[in-house]
């Protein structure tokens, strides 16, 4: 797979290839292909001359570096007590009603990943989710559907 | 016990002031000058452990080393607590002028921000400000700035997990001490402040150390930036003076059917009614990062509580034992007891495990996951088992 090579080399030019780097280069790998594959993993412990556990051990540290293939778009709702007060439940069930997918699956056209996350800090404004990195806040069901809706046809 | 009344304060927020201004006026005077300033204040850490920001400062200035650090903890990840992506929103050059102030008293050239992955919306524009202030001080000062991404771990607003971050590691808590102040990140000395009390510590340096200190009681000086939500009609982000009783706080906040106040998030307190008169918010009473939840009676607390060790349990680091272990079985431990698989007197067992916990735990996440366990399961007894 040579493109992800070719990344990971130029994610290593642009940040550096010391351990201290690492983080920025995963985060970066992700950003453009929604997760971490093995490939990409090995190819960025090559490249950093660091084993490959200790590169896999970091990137399954935290929630946002995924290992597992996600769609384009992945939707986080938060599930913190908040938004759960305000029905976070109905958002998820109108979402999984949407997409046809339930919570953890992504669409067959691999355009969205339905997951929860923990509190993303808008406890005010709840229900809240993530669509990639923009959030959404006050949702309600016909404001989800409709959000979603923008997404499979303009995006 | 004495307390304020509940009074609502405008000093963060208010109107952009001239950074660079204040930056020149401060910088004129020497650092041990500024330092007790800081100190003269009584300004404590504002992310929840209400360390003195004078003395995190001074410590780390004093210790020899041929490379120091600023860190701005941006890792806001407390359930409840959304106050610092408005700071940084808001008044980011407030943020900055107090990480370069910070940054000349201790003799560091470079600074962090450290922002959570999910304010990555707010990068373009800190980025911006950023390179506007960078811009601005170029000539006074020796000192950058960079912004390091988070990636979705609540345990990286740990200082040390932090540190570990941003080398690039896995986000799990170092053994203290060393402190910070002494080896930091990449072991060198580094203040690591949150947010707010970056910018608290600048508007010191531009009013002065009485005006914050006339603020609050004694062991609680100044006002606090309170993020508020749950059961109120007017949720949202206030600076109040510290020091007010929870009955005023729930007068002003509550929805006339409040039943519980959860005081510092999920880490933190929860307050039942019958104690809002004599809870006082700050250092000598239930201290917080600013969370504020409200619970009015037609929540179930033990939806409360179940949701809180969910999302400890899931945002343990799993380095040592009795965090790893006990969150699992707390929450094993009261869907056990709410089915009727385990008698009332199982809720004690698991106090003890809270206690354990506490006295076990390597981090503060672990040991303030008893905090919430035991102040609601004492409180609402009857709620867990029926």
């Amino acid at each position: 797979m040579p493109e992800v090579q070719e990344l990971v080399k130029s994610l290593a030019d642009k940040y550096g290839r010391k351990r201290e780097n690492l983080l920025h280069i995963l985060q970066g790998i992700v950003e453009q292909e929604r997760y971490l594959s093995d490939v990409a993993l090995t190819e960025v412990a090559r490249e950093l001359d660091l084993s490959a556990a200790q590169v896999y051990g970091t990137a399954t540290f935290y929630t946002f570096l995924d290992t597992e293939p996600r769609g384009k778009y992945v939707i986080r709702v938060c599930r913190t007590i908040s938004c759960d007060m305000k029905g976070k439940n109905r958002i998820i069930q109108a979402i999984e009603d949407a997409l046809k997918i339930r919570l953890g699956e992504t669409t067959q056209n691999k355009k969205f990943t339905l997951l929860e996350t923990n509190c993303m800090g808008w406890c005010h404004e709840g229900p809240a989710m993530l669509i990639n990195d923009q959030a959404y806040t006050n949702l309600t069901e016909e404001k989800v559907i409709e959000i979603i809706n923008d997404y499979v046809k303009n995006k | 016990m004495t307390y304020n009344k509940l009074k609502r304060i405008d000093l963060i927020f208010h109107e952009d002031c001239d950074c660079r201004q204040v930056l020149e006026k401060t910088f004129s005077k020497s650092n041990d000058e500024i330092i007790n300033d800081i100190l003269e204040s009584g300004l404590k850490g504002r992310g929840g452990a209400g360390f003195p920001t004078g003395l995190k400062w001074k410590f780390t200035a004093e210790q020899p080393s041929d490379e120091r650090f600023v860190i701005c903890n941006a890792d806001e990840g407390e359930p409840g607590t959304f106050k610092d992506r408005e700071i940084l929103f808001k008044v980011p050059g407030k943020v900055f002028s107090g990480m370069a102030v910070c940054g000349k008293v201790i003799g560091a050239k470079q600074g962090y921000i450290y922002l959570r992955g999910e304010y990555r919306f707010l990068l373009p524009e800190l980025q911006k400000a950023l390179d506007k202030f960078h811009d601005e001080i170029k000539d006074l000062l020796d000192f950058k700035i960079s912004i390091q991404m988070g990636s979705g771990a609540y345990i990286c607003g740990e200082e040390s997990a932090l540190f570990e971050s941003m080398e690039g590691k896995r986000g799990e808590p170092r053994n203290k001490p060393p402190y910070p102040t002494v080896a930091g990140f990449k072991d060198k000395p580094t203040v690591i402040n949150n947010v707010e009390t970056l910018v608290y510590s600048f508007m010191i340096c531009k009013h002065g150390p009485t005006k914050f200190k006339e603020l609050g009681t004694s062991d609680s000086r100044g006002s606090k930036v309170f993020s508020i939500s749950g059961d109120t009609p007017i949720a949202g982000i206030y600076e109040l003076e510290l020091g007010m009783s929870l009955d005023h706080f729930v007068e002003e906040f509550g929805d006339g059917d409040t039943k519980a106040v959860q005081v510092g998030g999920a880490a933190g307190f929860c307050v039942p009614r019958k104690k809002f008169k004599e809870t006082i918010i700050g250092f000598e009473g239930v201290p917080t990062g600013g969370s504020m939840k409200v619970f009015n009676s037609s929540r179930s607390m033990y939806n409360v509580l179940h949701n809180y060790l969910e999302f400890f349990e899931e945002e343990s680091c799993g380095q040592c034992t009795p965090c790893r272990v006990g969150c699992q079985q707390l929450i094993k431990g009261i869907e056990a007891v709410k089915k009727g698989e385990q008698k009332a007197a199982y809720l004690d067992q698991l106090m003890k495990l809270s206690e354990t916990m506490k006295l076990a735990s390597k981090c503060g996440l672990g040991q303030s996951v008893a905090n919430s366990f035991s102040s609601i399961v004492d409180n609402f007894r009857e709620e867990m088992i029926y």
